[in-house]
């Protein structure tokens, strides 16, 4: 457990010493906010409060995908990270503190479209229910950090960012982030159910207040994570035996 | 072949209490199709200084790997301190230095070490390290500021961050200048003076020679010798014969030479039969002056051993 907050912490100084990460990080989603949903449902309390959560399902999306993906790609590609598995830690440490710090990083890029969505628009949560939606933030980060994760372990780092932004944006989109969600287009209907997006859209939107998750896109969603944490471990044992050095 | 007398036999098992720390039995390694270790056998016994020589590709870096839990053997076993090198406590009694320069660029020194000593139950000083390793005054720098020594020298201290009993050095000097080298030579033989046990590879066959008690040659995934320093230097029995010659016969007419370079005035020959060289210099009537015979240079027996090798496949 020490071992575990001593991986986080470091692993956490290295991103934050990168500025721009955070930025990077934090800016998909506010700069959507403040252009799309500020606008366009800035004055309506349930269309502003749906529409913040569902870009913080955005960033939960980038933290996972992005931090992972690029991220292991990138430490694999170092000596560093061979060597940290000769220090006296199981896996665990390692693999653990790469969740917390991703969870951070969410939690950063989530700030911003929080502050937005309380002092710009009409979106009300009570503290309950806002408790409630962080829960189901980082529920709903689970098959994203899990992709990501496999990215970062199967591929070379540049492969992983296109790889990554390849699966992103369909991801966003066609699990409806970007259209009205009480009045999707048909076609955007028709696929979010089988995105993960949407499943964890659902469980944020019920946890503020609107409808209650579907049946198909919460067994899909729990498709999605057995899935991608196979394929996850799977690219992480063969990622011992496939390097020469 | 120089024969080992029986008191070169039994000084070793006299002065020392053999304790193998990590030891490699019949092992192989594949990847794909390269076999990169072929059947290799190794002790490490406690107290030992070891350089593995080998040029690239001989297995020198997968052995390491193997042995300080980074990959397993294809087959065959491998033995940590007692137990499996897979088992996150047997490490605790190693040390390995991260290879080339890859250390966390956004970390500054001190929480690089700090970070590594968080996983050993005891450790040394951290100022008390970094002035061992020249680095004193830098705790605060980020690494991506150090110059590439100074990279390289906090490379190699942090496998001694955890007071090990055990260290790994692989390539541990590679691209410092002469004289950060002899200051890291240095506190290698400090650690290995205080009855620390190390096993290092390195480019360098001037630092196997100067710091290697004992020198294990890998080729092809094998070990094709091991033994002193001097003892691997007579296995190859390589002479370098220096003469002043204006003339000297072509190449095929000399028998034994393995290499031919000229130095001013001076010619070296390197042969495995300075005896039958000289004979022939002699009966050919070559007009040499200043003949000279030494021992070579154990890179000289190291190429010997290893074209041999490569001969032979």
């Amino acid at each position: 457990m020490a071992l575990l907050l001593t991986h986080a912490r470091y692993q956490f100084l290295e991103t934050v010493r990168v500025p721009i990460a955070l930025v990077g990080n934090a800016f998909f989603p506010a700069a959507a906010m403040l252009f799309f949903v500020v606008p366009a449902a800035g004055d309506h309390p349930v269309g502003a409060t749906i529409a913040a959560a569902s870009m913080m399902i955005f960033s939960v999306m980038t933290s996972g995908l992005f931090t992972h993906g690029i991220g292991v790609a990138e430490d694999r590609a170092q000596p560093w990270d061979p060597y940290t598995r000769t220090l006296p830690a199981g896996p665990w440490p390692r693999f653990g503190a790469r969740v917390l710090t991703a969870l951070g990083m969410t939690l950063i890029g989530i700030l911003p479209v929080l502050a937005i969505a309380v002092f710009l628009t009409e979106a009300t949560a009570t503290p309950v229910q806002l408790l409630l939606g962080l829960g189901a933030l980082v529920v709903g980060s689970i098959p994203f950090q899990l992709l990501g994760l496999f990215i970062g372990y199967a591929l070379p780092l540049k492969a992983a960012v296109a790889v990554v932004q390849l699966v992103f944006f369909p991801m966003a989109v066609g699990g409806g982030l970007l259209t009205n969600p009480m009045d999707p287009p048909a076609f955007i209907a028709a696929v979010a159910p089988f995105l993960p997006t949407r499943g964890a859209a659902e469980l944020v939107w019920a946890a503020v207040g609107y409808g209650t998750p579907r049946p198909l896109a919460m067994v899909m969603f729990g498709v999605w994570i057995v899935i991608a944490g196979a394929l996850a471990v799977w690219a992480y044992r063969r990622d011992e035996g496939r390097r020469f050095s | 072949m120089a024969e080992p007398t029986a008191e070169r036999m039994t000084a070793p098992m006299a002065t020392r209490t053999e304790e193998t720390l990590a030891r490699a039995v019949e092992v192989s390694r594949r990847y794909g199709d390269v076999l990169a270790l072929d059947g290799l056998s190794l002790d490490i016994r406690s107290g030992e200084l070891v350089g593995l020589l080998g040029p690239n590709g001989a297995g020198k870096s997968t052995l390491i790997n193997l042995f300080v839990g980074l990959r397993r053997p294809s087959s065959g076993r491998v033995e940590l301190l007692g137990g499996s090198p897979a088992d996150p406590a047997r490490r605790r009694g190693i040390g390995v230095t991260p290879q080339e320069t890859g250390l966390p660029a956004n970390l500054r020194v001190r929480e690089v070490v700090d970070f590594v000593a968080a996983h050993y139950p005891s450790g040394v000083e951290r100022g008390a390290l970094l002035e061992r390793f020249g680095l004193s005054g830098l705790e605060r720098r980020q690494i991506g500021g150090l110059s590439g020594g100074q990279k390289r020298r906090l490379a190699v201290a942090l496998a001694f961050v955890g007071s090990p009993r055990l260290v790994f050095l692989d390539e541990p000097t590679t691209g410092l200048d002469v004289e950060a080298r002899r200051s890291l030579w240095e506190a290698i033989r400090h650690f290995h003076a205080e009855g620390g046990t190390v096993v290092l590879t390195s480019h360098y066959l001037e630092e196997v020679e100067a710091l290697a008690e004992r020198v294990v040659v890998i080729g092809q995934g094998r070990i094709l010798a091991d033994g002193t320093t001097a003892e691997v230097r007579d296995i190859a029995g390589v002479r370098r014969v220096t003469l002043t010659c204006d003339d000297l016969p072509g190449l095929p007419e000399l028998p034994g030479v393995l290499s031919t370079e000229r130095d001013g005035a001076r010619t070296h020959l390197l042969t495995t039969d300075a005896d039958t060289l000289v004979r022939s210099l002699v009966r050919a009537d070559v007009p040499f002056s200043d003949l000279e015979i030494r021992p070579t240079s154990l890179e000289e027996a190291f190429i010997t051993i290893t074209a041999r090798e490569s001969r032979a496949a």
